[in-house]
């Protein structure tokens, strides 16, 4: 795809990134945290992708890594801050 | 077939947005982290039905073992410990940026500088997310790690990066990509040992929004504009937190990044002054005769754990004695961003008794005692007051303007910043020795028994 198409969307995502973050309550800063994380590891995609055109074994080791590592971020990211949500929760019982 | 692929990013990229919007307020918060679970399994189910993978089962279960490791070290952690599991996950999610551009260096893939950009920048995130997590176990000094020629030695290794960077585009030879990775790993390593204790949630959100951006390379790498979407929201939202957190202690990146604090050394005063000293049970005597208390939380109430002792201190306040009790958090106490909120949490804090520095600051004026547990810095009225102080211009809590404060602390000394409280010899300061816990549960002993 042309490169300024994709410098475009980058552009715009910082800027959807930017104002999406300021709204969120420092209190909730955490589990914000540990939730951006879990979704950085959508990088996953890549991996999963370049299995089609494996040339050799340490390429498709490399990509097999790449899953596991992106998959102990994903769902650690989330139970972390699903954990952490649930302590926010058990409130208004004074 | 593509459609249904792209309907699937698509929808999965308008939930994750979504995600991050909901999280904003406590209410609505668990909702947010499933829509984000929710958006991710799109993106999945669309990443399998576009390629033809001869190994699905394979890879199906190398990320089912990966989830089920990450779904059991996130749920058996203790919550004291989470800032470094976070460092861990951090590393891991670079470290799979990192193996994703080798291999399509290997594949012969023609996107060179968007390569080098996920090698480069996910190696930084994963070396430097591992020394996060080794200083926050405490397996080595938490503090700056300093050693002689240290900044040449940074600045230097930056600059055969970048250079080694810029090669790597012009020869596209894959030996120059793979040094280029092992020194970037060194320099990972070296950049964040400087940086220490309370500098540790600036750097965390830094590593944080390096996996981002080291997805956005390998999303333009593989033409993938999800990851570029998602990657620079999460790059623009790490950078953020780190900024509103370099703001609230007035220090650059580059001092961070040096471990310094200006002049720190300039200002020890030789005088020997004399503080106060109280039991707990004093303490608890003036606490149940006050009409409001406000506590002031710093790391070393997760050191030692004192957040259950605080609360239940707290609910004997306001229950037996009618006080009425509110939690002041300064934007940068502990070591991850929100952490004091999380503790709090964790011991039942209702999070409408906990405030954020500038929407309780005019309160403590009108305030009989402050406890403030294993905080220092942010505290200290030099901040606001002393132009010729390391800390001067940082936003602090003004809780000398409190009746009386009580400090519990270990000792007499200096805070992160090396630099002396001139509170804890103030007339109404009354400090109160020992570990935080202790001393807080004696308090709440007394307060059960008068």
């Amino acid at each position: 795809m042309d490169i300024w198409i994709f410098l475009t969307i980058f552009m715009l995502a910082c800027f959807v990134g930017y104002f999406v973050i300021w709204g969120v309550t420092p209190a909730l800063h955490s589990p914000l945290m540990s939730v951006s994380n879990a979704i950085s590891g959508i990088v996953i995609l890549g991996a999963i992708i370049s299995f089609e055109d494996v040339r050799n074994v340490v390429d498709l080791y490399l990509a097999y890594g790449a899953c596991f590592l992106a998959a102990i971020n994903i769902f650690g990211g989330f139970a972390i801050s699903q954990r952490m949500l649930e302590m926010f929760k058990t409130k208004g019982k004074k | 077939m593509t459609n249904i692929v792209n309907i699937l990013y698509l929808v999965a990229c308008f939930l994750i947005i979504l995600s991050i919007r909901t999280l904003a307020v406590p209410r609505s918060a668990r909702f947010g982290n499933i829509l984000g679970m929710v958006g991710m399994l799109m993106a999945f189910v669309g990443a399998f039905i576009s390629v033809n993978l001869p190994n699905f089962w394979v890879v199906i279960s190398i990320i089912v073992v990966g989830g089920v490791v990450g779904v059991y070290a996130g749920l058996k952690v203790k919550i004291a410990s989470l800032p470094q599991m976070i460092a861990v996950f951090n590393g891991f999610g670079g470290l799979a940026a990192v193996c994703i551009a080798l291999s399509e260096v290997i594949d012969f893939s023609k996107n060179y500088f968007d390569n080098m950009i996920g090698l480069v920048i996910g190696g930084l995130a994963f070396s430097g997310s591992m020394v996060a997590f080794v200083k926050l176990q405490g397996f080595i000094s938490g503090k700056s790690v300093h050693f002689p020629l240290q900044q040449a030695l940074n600045l230097l290794l930056l600059m055969i990066v970048l250079v080694l960077g810029s090669s790597y585009i012009v020869t596209q030879d894959i030996g120059v990509f793979l040094v280029l990775g092992v020194l970037v790993l060194f320099l990972g390593v070296l950049l964040v040992l400087p940086v220490g204790g309370a500098d540790m949630p600036v750097i965390i959100s830094i590593l944080n929004a390096c996996s981002g951006w080291a997805t956005v390379g390998i999303g333009m790498s593989l033409d993938i504009m999800l990851l570029v979407i998602v990657g620079s929201i999460v790059g623009a939202g790490g950078s953020i937190l780190a900024y509103i957190m370099m703001k609230s202690m007035k220090r650059s990146f580059f001092n961070i990044l040096t471990g310094n604090f200006i002049n720190s050394n300039l200002l020890k005063d030789e005088n020997v002054k004399m503080a106060q000293t109280g039991s707990p049970e004093e303490a608890a005597f003036i606490m149940e005769n006050a009409t409001k208390i406000i506590i002031v939380p710093g790391y070393g109430m997760a050191v030692a754990q004192a957040q259950y002792a605080v609360k239940a201190m707290t609910d004997l306040l306001q229950n037996k004695y009618g006080v009425e009790v509110k939690f002041a958090i300064h934007p940068v106490a502990g070591r991850m961003p929100g952490h004091m909120n999380v503790l709090l949490a964790e011991a039942n804090v209702d999070y409408s008794e906990v405030f954020e520095m500038n929407d309780i600051n005019n309160e403590f004026s009108s305030t009989d005692v402050v406890y403030v547990i294993g905080a220092n810095d942010i505290t200290n009225p030099e901040a606001k007051n002393n132009p010729q102080s390391p800390l001067y211009g940082m936003p602090v809590l003004d809780v000398e303007k409190a009746k009386t404060i009580f400090f519990v602390k270990r000792s007499l000394g200096v805070g992160y910043s090396g630099v002396e409280n001139p509170l804890f010899y103030a007339p109404n300061t009354i400090m109160l020795y020992g570990d935080a816990k202790d001393v807080t549960e004696k308090i709440v002993k007394s307060l059960e028994l008068n």
